[in-house]
């Protein structure tokens, strides 16, 4: 494996790494309002999160190229605050990856808030527990399995992303050459063995994370099942 | 009106029982003047191409997987050579049929100056070139950043389109505030030039010599030999020329 593509090993797992953090945070949230909301307007969020499955990835890399880019909203904002451009950044990159994996996290997120039986919630308030309380010390806990699977399908999404970063990133070593481009680069160039090593230890690395999501969030074993 | 329409469908359908198609795998770089070359191609023989633009270092690969194009219009000749000498093309169709010419552009108006000085600007964040790996303008577009003295300053500053095509895109969004394309995504015909450009003097970078070869999934489609015949025509030629092409010496 030559350095470059230790490089975009790097790069690759930092990007999950971070989009996956920032993801918990911003997703958590909103699954736990869409889990509770009673406003009308519920399907029309829930749909406008769910967009980036439907979506082809390169609607999405075109729009932010746009949008980021110096005649974009988002440019001249990001502009105007010092900040620069994002385009061919990783911070760039982080933000198409939020964008992009939000559904894989919220998601589950929200499964998993909405089977919390609402009693359990209402008798943690006759205790006295604070809003704040009942959530980490009740629904988080409950919610367990939900956080993995978000947590896990959040990074291992990030990791598998491609059109996004080839319309926005730029392809830069150390920067925003992530795995799937420097694959895809190999295969361009004929660099057949290269490509396999890559292409290869992702099969591996996608085998490892789903059947370790399988094992840890095994439901558990039924009272009756034992019994039987 | 009706019988118009039914006058232009009963035409369209007895000219496809005779016409033929070709799949052709064209050099994003050519894709705007190929398309130009088809309409007359069209009308000449009643032939219709369908074309699929891209990298000419992608098209190898896919062709050498057993992709059904039949027709290859490369960015280089080394591709169309390899394919001939590993028999995924036919032998003696490959020719010249162009000289590419690279510019340095923005897409803004007065950014860029005659002799590219522009390159060692301070202002100039990001340069947009076609990965030098496997397309020969971005190969051209590092000759000619060396033969100016200034991989180390400008390298940093690199983004590395996948084809010419999105070389160009990022410069056309402002993303890249320079991009070094082909002459002939900027200059097309009958259209003003869209921001301003440097024509690099052809001595900082090595022909571009463009190739055009018979696949052999084409052998037996005489549309796609007919295709080939197009391009060395006179009608052809012209077209190719005013997309700000050279011509190979006949």
């Amino acid at each position: 494996m030559t350095p470059a593509d230790w490089g975009a090993i790097r790069i690759t797992a930092q990007l999950a790494a971070v989009a996956t953090a920032l993801l918990l945070i911003v997703g958590t949230p909103l699954a736990w309002w869409l889990a509770h909301t009673r406003t009308r307007l519920k399907p029309v969020w829930s749909a406008l999160i769910a967009m980036p499955l439907v979506l082809p990835p390169t609607v999405l890399g075109f729009y932010l190229l746009l949008l980021m880019g110096p005649q974009g909203p988002v440019g001249q904002l990001t502009e105007s605050l010092g900040l620069g451009r994002l385009p061919f950044t990783f911070a760039g990159l982080v933000v198409a990856s939020v964008i992009y994996s939000l559904p894989f996290v919220v998601q589950p997120l929200q499964q998993a808030f909405e089977a919390i039986p609402q009693r359990t919630l209402e008798a943690a308030a006759t205790l006295r527990a604070s809003p704040w309380d009942r959530f980490f010390s009740v629904a988080v806990p409950l919610a367990r399995p939900g956080f993995v699977t978000a947590s896990v399908l959040g990074f291992a999404h990030t990791v598998g992303e491609f059109g996004v970063v080839l319309m926005i990133g730029g392809n830069i070593p150390d920067k925003t050459r992530v795995l799937s481009v420097a694959l895809y680069d190999h295969v361009e160039a004929s660099e057949f063995a290269d490509a396999h090593r890559l292409a290869a230890g992702m099969v591996v690395f996608a085998l490892v994370v789903l059947v370790t999501l399988y094992m840890v969030n095994r439901p558990a074993r039924e009272p009756q099942a034992r019994s039987a | 009106m009706h019988r118009l329409f039914f006058a232009a469908l009963l035409a369209l359908l007895a000219g496809s029982a005779h016409a033929g198609e070709v799949q052709v795998a064209v050099a994003a770089n050519f894709a705007g003047p190929l398309a130009k070359i088809g309409e007359g191609f069209s009308a000449a023989t009643g032939h219709v191409l369908k074309v699929s633009s891209g990298a000419t270092g992608k098209f190898y690969a896919q062709v050498v997987a057993g992709a059904p194009f039949e027709v290859l219009i490369a960015a280089d000749d080394e591709t169309p050579k390899k394919l001939v000498a590993e028999g995924h093309a036919v032998a003696g169709t490959n020719f010249t049929y162009a000289i590419g010419k690279l510019v340095l552009w923005s897409s803004q108006p007065g950014v860029v100056d005659a002799q590219g000085a522009v390159l060692r600007s301070d202002a100039v964040k990001h340069v947009a070139i076609a990965n030098p790996k496997v397309a020969p303008y971005g190969a051209a577009a590092m000759e000619v950043i060396k033969a100016r003295g200034l991989g180390d300053a400008l390298v940093p500053k690199l983004v590395t389109a996948e084809s010419i095509a999105q070389a160009y895109q990022f410069a056309f969004s402002g993303n890249a505030e320079l991009g070094f394309v082909a002459l002939s995504q900027v200059a097309v015909p009958g259209k003003p030039v869209v921001g301003s450009y440097w024509l690099v003097p052809t001595g900082l970078y090595g022909e571009i010599r463009q190739d055009a070869t018979l696949l052999k999934a084409g052998e037996k489609n005489p549309a796609a030999a007919a295709l080939l015949a197009y391009l060395k025509s006179e009608a052809a030629k012209k077209l190719i020329r005013d997309f700000g092409y050279g011509l190979a010496a006949p």
